[in-house]
């Protein structure tokens, strides 16, 4: 079947089988390989994504789903030549990665965390990342990450 | 101002961060395209005999390349054949690099041939054009098995009623130091008691499973491989599959996690390598959650008996730890009980010391190394046993473990079990700890909680633990350094990261010597051409010995630098400087002879400096520290709550604050999954029942606290930064400090022992049968 996705501003058509999922496509046919695939049961989120701006575990949809939105990856956060996201930059300055591997699902669930809550206590961040695993942080500096990336978040524009 | 000790945030992060990191599922190289999608067909019996395999209908499907099983593998080498008799390997000098310890009657194949002993054993592989389609393809594979009696447990192998190696005539594959077992000393004891206790089965579980590549191209085997070990995954390459080692080359790309189970090469990726060869098509690998958590090496799974004495005042005069190691279908790593036995006693000077194990074969997952390999089954014993000694006499488990440190004016210190302990601070360790948790103030609000009758109760979990890092530390470190004429340095290590920061370690490492600025280091690792002698990681070794290995390759460039200024500048060796803050050379006191390193590297006759060194260490290191968790228990429903971790970790001198604490944080979260959430479970034929992540309780942030770290660092002479090892700290503190608090909790109602992890079924039935 044909499936017309925007993936980080752009326009991607082609003809999958019917059951591909997201993960697939993204990888496969878009050829954004960040996006990781790291459990068959919707458990870790390494694989999660943005669908119009929500998070999504893209090993749970299918490309059909996705077909006629938009898909947002890590490459695509950060808008070109503007560095990087305040999440991303709050994972490198709080060592709120290792290895890597869970990191752009980690992330791109935080991004969506802070949009629903601005301001989220410790508890709130912890709980918010129950569907995202990590084996190599111990998710200490994760949730550092996480709180400081919403306090620059909710400052002005100019300290950024 | 010297860099080290600093916190110097990663330079690996941006690209990770970005674009991601290149793991072997993300290659987009031209020796792979066209590759063929293999996908393995597992047993789903966990002992059986095979009649028969039927793949007709598979290779009738659309897009179905090959289908090939162990009657294909008739281009391998005959394995070594021994006589019948358990392979007599040295385990306490195995160290995690040491091969699998099977063979002979014990023999593993690569596709399994007649037999299959663990439910996810290889049978059969299918390659395809897509991935989807060897999904479909591999459902078709008709596999005729006849199924046999299944031994699930240690406790059910050593009775050899079921054999599971008929021509090994038993079970045991190995039985160590257990004629040592004497009662006597416990006689003269006042207190002595006897307690089972099991150190579970986990997965280690990291969240990149396994993947390989593999290209055939003229007689040479190139090998993509998510590792921990480059170069050991080239030689079992080699030894399976018949080759030289100049036929075969192994690259690891970035790897995400190891965690020990992606120590060298396992069997799977082998067979992924053998299909390349055969086909002379690249194939592609990556394995789901489900294989990963059925067919990637587990770890733990000891089934312990402690026994301990001594006497009211404290002194705990005898102990013996009795060890039957599960190590699953195969022996792939007994020296885990060995390490286990190394580290019985722990950070205590006990009088008599007795400590042996079986290892024995099941009907399950084979046990390899996961982080800690045998350190944690060894604390986690003795840190139980003293608690259940303190509970018996009625002293507070702090005044207990005090009472009984090995002092620090013993030190090197020779233990029972023949480890020679380098330095050690124990009590100061514990002291720390102690007063960052508020113990007192802890205790007082137990006294309260308790007086009250609360539901939630408090529990104060304390562990005090000596590791050893670097088990193989004879075995060494190689480092390459090459200063080219741009004036940059490229350090070729052989030394390999998932995850550490050794792109940032090691570049500080130059920095700090040379004056090179980090973003002008690079560094290369796991690629067997380019590095063909190196260990690489496990064990905890990176920093003590690839890291003193790249510090060796420092000191020499610099004294050729010297060398060659001294020749260009006129001047006497003696007399010749190098400004650290500038990266430039000059005669001291004179600025205007400064000369950069580029004119340095470029003056040399092939336009560079290098330096290509082995560092050996002449032995093993011993981190140590100590651990309180507090935990709160809900007594209406069993459930556990860690609500604080405190530790105190000495692995010597902290090169970069932030890596050892990532380093901490990481291992913490491990030991408490153990200890309270984590365990791979069978039923009764050997059908695994933990085989998603649906089932298998991962930790997550959600059960977690942050964690409070308090430093502590005590340098060993073993080698020039005086390092010892860090990453496995973590399990090691960690499991038997928050298994402790979970019983401290419910120590009132008489409760003396849960085993791992406590769950709130097991929790609450003890509570129910204390009642």
């Amino acid at each position: 079947m044909r499936v017309d996705l925007t993936v980080n501003g752009k326009d991607i058509s082609a003809e999958v089988e019917d059951r591909t999922l997201l993960v697939h496509f993204l990888r496969e046919v878009a050829d954004l390989t960040a996006t990781n695939v790291g459990c068959d049961t919707t458990s870790c989120g390494a694989c999660t994504v943005l669908l119009d701006g929500e998070s999504v575990k893209s090993c749970t949809i299918l490309a059909a789903q996705a077909s006629g939105h938009e898909v947002t990856t890590i490459e695509g956060l950060a808008p070109e030549g503007a560095g990087m996201h305040p999440v991303q930059k709050a994972f490198h300055q709080e060592h709120g990665l290792q290895c890597g591997f869970c990191t752009p699902g980690m992330v791109m669930a935080i991004v969506s965390l802070l949009k629903e809550n601005p301001d989220p206590t410790e508890e709130q961040v912890r709980a918010g990342l129950e569907g995202n695993l990590c084996r190599c942080t111990g998710y200490h500096n994760i949730v550092r990450a996480a709180l400081a990336a919403a306090r620059t978040l909710a400052a002005p524009e100019v300290t950024r | 101002m010297s860099i080290m000790g600093t916190r110097v945030i990663r330079t690996e992060d941006p690209r990770l961060l970005t674009a991601g990191g290149i793991y072997v599922d993300d290659l987009r190289i031209p020796e792979l395209s066209g590759a063929a999608r293999l996908t393995f067909v597992r047993s789903p019996v966990g002992h059986a005999r095979i009649v028969g395999i039927d793949s007709s209908a598979a290779l009738a499907e659309p897009g179905v390349l090959a289908v090939l099983t162990a009657k294909d593998m008739d281009d391998l080498p005959v394995p070594p054949r021994s006589e019948g008799e358990p392979a007599d390997v040295d385990e306490e000098n195995a160290g995690e690099g040491g091969q699998a310890a099977g063979g002979g009657v014990w023999h593993e194949p690569l596709l399994a041939a007649g037999r299959v002993r663990f439910v996810g054993e290889p049978v059969a592989v299918v390659l395809t054009e897509a991935a989807y389609q060897g999904e479909d393809a591999a459902d078709l594979v008709n596999v005729e098995y006849e199924q046999l009696p299944a031994v699930v447990g240690p406790l059910a192998a050593v009775r050899d009623e079921t054999l599971l190696f008929e021509a090994a005539g038993t079970n045991t594959f190995t039985e160590r130091h257990r004629d040592s077992f004497d009662d006597t000393p416990f006689g003269a004891c006042e207190v002595v008691i006897d307690q089972d206790v099991v150190n579970q089965r986990v997965a280690p579980m990291p969240i990149e499973a396994r993947a390989a590549a593999a290209a055939y191209l003229s007689g040479k085997l190139t090998v993509w491989l998510s590792s921990q070990n480059a170069q050991i995954a080239r030689d079992t390459i080699c030894d399976s599959l018949g080759m030289t080692p100049d036929r075969v080359r192994v690259v690891v790309p970035d790897v995400g996690g190891g965690f020990g189970a992606k120590i060298g090469i396992d069997r799977d990726p082998r067979i992924v390598a053998w299909a390349a060869r055969k086909t002379g098509r690249p194939v592609r690998w990556a394995e789901t959650r489900t294989e990963n958590l059925i067919a990637m090496t587990h770890g733990r799974a000891q089934h312990q008996h402690v026994k301990i004495g001594g006497d009211r005042d404290g002194t705990i005069k005898a102990y013996r730890l009795d060890v039957i190691q599960d190590v699953g279908a195969y022996p792939r790593a007994s020296f885990l009980a060995g390490l286990t036995r190394l580290m019985a006693s722990g950070v205590y000077d006990i009088p008599q010391v007795q400590a042996g194990y079986r290892a024995v074969v099941t009907s399950t997952t084979p046990i390899d190394a996961y982080r800690g390999a045998g350190r944690p089954e060894a604390t986690a014993a003795i840190e139980r046993a003293v608690d259940l000694f303190a509970a018996a006499i009625g002293m507070d488990p702090v005044e207990v473990r005090r009472k009984n440190f090995i002092a620090p004016d013993k030190f090197p210190y020779q233990t029972k079990t023949g480890a020679t302990y380098d330095s050690g601070r124990y009590a100061d360790a514990l002291d720390k700890v102690l007063a960052a948790a508020d113990y007192l103030g802890l205790r007082a609000e137990q006294r309260r909680r308790r007086e009250s009758g609360e539901v939630f109760q408090l529990g104060i979990g304390v562990s005090s633990y000596v590791e050893i890092t670097a088990g193989d530390a004879a075995a060494g470190e190689t480092a390459r350094l090459v200063v080219d004429g741009n004036g940059g340095a490229t350090v070729y290590t052989g030394s390999s990261p998932h995850g550490q920061g050794h792109q940032t370690a090691w570049a500080m490492l130059v920095q700090d010597e040379l004056g090179i600025p980090m973003d002008q280091v690079t560094i290369i690792h796991g690629d067997t051409d380019l590095i063909p002698d190196a260990i690489g990681t496990y064990g905890s070794r990176s920093l003590q010995l690839g890291g003193s290995a790249v510090h060796k390759a420092t000191v020499e460039v610099k004294d050729e630098a010297r060398r060659q200024v001294a020749q260009m500048l006129e001047a006497a060796e003696a007399d010749v400087v190098l400004d650290l803050g500038t990266g430039r050379w000059q005669v001291r006191g004179d600025p205007d002879t400064a000369l950069t390193w580029a004119q340095v590297a470029g003056h040399t006759a092939q336009g560079s400096l290098t330096a290509d060194v082995k560092f050996i260490s002449e032995r093993p290191t011993f981190p140590f520290g100590a651990h309180v968790a507090v935990v709160e228990v809900d007594t209406e429903t069993g459930k556990v709550r860690l609500v604080r971790h405190i530790t105190a970790d000495d692995a010597g001198p902290v090169l970069n604050p932030v890596l050892a604490e990532g380093q901490r944080h990481g291992g913490i979260a491990q030991g408490a999954a153990q200890a309270l959430f984590e365990e791979i479970l069978y039923d009764a034929d050997a059908n695994p029942l933990t085989s998603t992540l649906a089932d298998y309780a991962a930790i997550s942030a959600t059960e977690l606290p942050s964690f409070e770290l308090v430093s502590s660092e005590t340098p060993t002479d073993l080698n020039p930064l005086g390092v010892k090892g860090i990453g496995e700290a973590g399990t090691i503190g960690a499991t038997p400090a928050v298994q402790n608090a979970v019983v401290d909790a419910l120590a009132h109602l008489g409760i003396r022992h849960i085993d791992m992890p406590a769950t709130p079924e097991r929790v609450w039935a003890a509570i129910q049968e204390a009642k």
